[in-house]
């Protein structure tokens, strides 16, 4: 840049103004500096070696995952290719697709995995029938206060035991349970033990588990959005539709996944308020349990595994994976 | 726009959060046709004040008309006037087009017909070639450009723009301030404008109502605002003020009350100052010269006790140069000196 005469003295001065000092070269007064302790040289050396750091983070995790977690399932599949001797009751190691053959050709195991799967279809399907309109007043309507006060209302069903909350609703479905005198002098009585009991009973179970992501996906859909549709003509209905629901889509399938998925697997409501209806789950306990066929219950386990990768294959361009 | 109906108007308009009185018995009429703006500082009221009319939020008291309509109870989906909002709240799971479209959609327009209208207003802000893009694949003053032709597709009487350009960087910002009055210019309908920036309410506005702790502290035009504030807090909101207190305008005007000199009507010279008619002349020692491009703004403590900052131009006529610690003569005109509402200066200064 080059000054002409017109500049302004202020600005001809500006550079010898800058005096020729040393700021970094005097020493601090009172700040003393770190001694080089061992636990000092460790951080220095990790500091230096992402490497290393990010291996001592991830030792523990990766050991739970791998071993005990990725293991236990691979040999779990494993073993669905094995037989048992039915003289001696031993696992025999050799291969033979005999299990998977069962299982898929078996009418017994095809009417299970249908009501299974139509369970946990029915089941999702009014979680998130539910949890719509509870999230979006929890994230949009109610007040800061409200908003803590129905999250814990949400949450605290979770931490009363699986085991209780069955038994409590085999309590208000039996016959002289809570249900039949609310609903008989309107004429109704109560479903009773059998696949409604079942249905309801896994709904309640599961319906934070939609709620929450929900929730929180609507939380993420600013209200500026809301306001611009209604500024620019659209009703309630309209702005749910075109905005709010595409916007929260990942999240209710991040929350369907977790209702299926929990349903599919479930075997001990059933037990409770199923009345004689088995699904999934009781075929593999009866079979690793009573019959003490676990190649066989290995196999039927595959069934829901194959169904929620087959699920969680379709919703995965959506984005909701991402919601989880 | 043949009515002399005003396109908005205020009586009493109040609105209350709890204990906090954020719009304090606002009256104000918006002309038909008009560019309008309010300023203030953030927490003065002006942005509540525009919810109001598009219906976002519900007054404590007090109406609101549109062209002679009661509006006050309606929806915002029910009343002609529409917004861009200050973070454009653009629709991230459609395209341009869609974004732009959504109103003509919801109102039931049929596909083709909403589809040719909205390229049609994307044409008029030169975005035609994004109708198939993203926002998120727009830069900011792209979707500036399409929250306004979103806004404007379904034709609304007014339209209300929240900070519209808080969110661009300066050149981009004059370049909207341009591309804005000339929308204006073009579709004939009022803008009510919202904004802290003074600079940009004087340059777009026919009107300009400047607010306060939730009340109009002036209104008027951006001249008038610049050359007449009437009060204290105009004055030092709206561009720079040397301000006199009570005392020291009786040691150096000669008069009690409150009065302010705009720094470019003061100059700086050296000796006894300058002589005429009304010319006043105060000494005092350069504090501090600050160099600004086209001119220097010289700040200099006045020997009779007050800090005053002078602008003058870096243009031909400029020689000489002030240092630090200099001794001056700081001169102006009396008839530069306005005179602020009241000797009292906490008083809200009338609307």
């Amino acid at each position: 840049m080059t000054m002409n005469a017109t500049a302004p003295a202020s600005a001809r001065n500006a550079a010898s103004a800058l005096e020729p000092g040393t700021p970094g070269a005097s020493p601090r007064a009172g700040v003393p500096r770190p001694k080089r302790t061992p636990a000092r040289r460790a951080s220095v050396f990790l500091s230096t070696h992402p490497r290393t750091r990010l291996a001592l983070l991830l030792a523990a995790p990766l050991f739970w995952l791998g071993i005990v977690y990725i293991v236990a399932l691979v040999l779990l599949l494993v073993t669905a290719f094995w037989s048992v001797d039915s003289f001696t009751g031993e696992i025999t190691q050799e291969w033979t697709l005999d299990n998977i053959v069962t299982v898929l050709t078996g009418s017994l195991y095809q009417t299970v995995t249908l009501r299974t799967v139509g369970v946990a279809l029915l089941v999702t399907i009014i979680d998130v029938a539910f949890a719509l309109p509870i999230a979006f007043f929890m994230a949009k309507v109610a007040s800061r206060r409200m908003q803590r006060i129905l999250l814990i209302a949400v949450l605290t069903p979770l931490w009363a035991s699986y085991l209780v909350k069955a038994y409590a609703w085999r309590s208000v479905l039996s016959q002289d349970g809570i249900w039949e005198w609310l609903v008989a002098p309107f004429g109704g009585s109560t479903p009773g033990y059998g696949l409604p009991a079942t249905i309801i009973t896994l709904a309640y179970l599961w319906l934070p588990y939609v709620i929450l992501p929900i929730y929180a996906g609507l939380e993420r859909v600013p209200d500026s959005l809301l306001e611009a549709s209604a500024d620019l003509g659209g009703k309630t209905w309209p702005t749910l539709r075109h905005v709010v629901l595409p916007l929260t889509m990942p999240a209710i399938i991040a929350g369907t996944i977790f209702s299926f998925s929990l349903s599919l697997g479930d075997y001990i409501t059933v037990n409770i308020v199923g009345g004689a209806n088995q699904m999934l789950g009781n075929l593999v306990y009866t079979n690793v349990g009573a019959a003490n066929n676990l190649p066989l219950a290995a196999a039927i386990a595959l069934i829901p595994i194959a169904i929620i990768f087959g699920y969680l294959f379709l919703v995965r361009r959506t984005g909701a994976l991402d919601n989880l | 726009m043949t009515d002399q109906q005003p396109a908005i108007r205020l009586s009493g308009l109040t609105k209350e959060f709890g204990a906090v009185t954020a719009v304090d018995h606002v009256d104000l009429e918006i002309a038909a046709g008009e560019f309008f703006s309010m300023l203030g500082p953030s927490g003065s009221g002006k942005t509540t004040v525009l919810r109001l009319i598009a219906g976002f939020e519900q007054p404590t008291g007090g109406t609101i008309e549109l062209f002679g309509d009661d509006v006050t109870k309606r929806a915002p989906f029910d009343r002609d006037v529409n917004t861009v909002f200050q973070d454009y709240a653009l629709f991230p799971h459609m395209s341009v087009l869609d974004n732009v479209a959504y109103g003509l959609r919801v109102r039931g327009i049929g596909k083709s017909e909403r589809n040719e209208r909205a390229r049609k207003a994307l044409a008029a802000v030169r975005l035609e070639q994004m109708a198939d893009r993203k926002p998120s694949q727009l830069s900011g003053g792209q979707r500036q450009r399409i929250a306004l032709a979103r806004a404007t597709v379904v034709e609304p009487k007014v339209l209300l723009l929240d900070e519209p350009l808080g969110a661009l960087d300066l050149k981009l910002r004059e370049q909207m301030q341009v591309e804005l009055k000339e929308i204006q210019r073009d579709l004939g309908i009022t803008f009510i404008f919202v904004t802290h920036d003074q600079e940009e309410a004087l340059t777009l506005s026919d009107r300009v109502a400047v607010f306060n702790n939730g009340r109009i502290e002036q209104l008027g035009t951006p001249a008038e605002l610049y050359e007449r504030p009437v009060s204290r807090f105009v004055a030092d909101f709206v561009g720079t003020s040397n301000l006199f207190d009570d005392d020291r305008s009786r040691a150096i005007l000669g008069r009690g009350g409150q009065h302010s000199v705009r720094p470019e009507k003061m100059t700086v010279g050296a000796g006894a100052g300058e002589a005429g008619e009304g010319v006043i002349n105060a000494a005092g020692t350069v504090v501090e010269t600050i160099y600004l491009g086209s001119g220097i703004r010289i700040v200099v403590d006045l020997d009779a006790g007050l800090r005053v900052s002078v602008l003058e131009q870096n243009d031909r006529n400029r020689r000489h140069d002030e240092d630090r610690g200099d001794r001056v003569v700081v001169s102006w005109h009396d008839g530069d000196v306005v005179a602020l509402g009241g000797a009292d200066a906490a008083a809200p200064a009338p609307a």
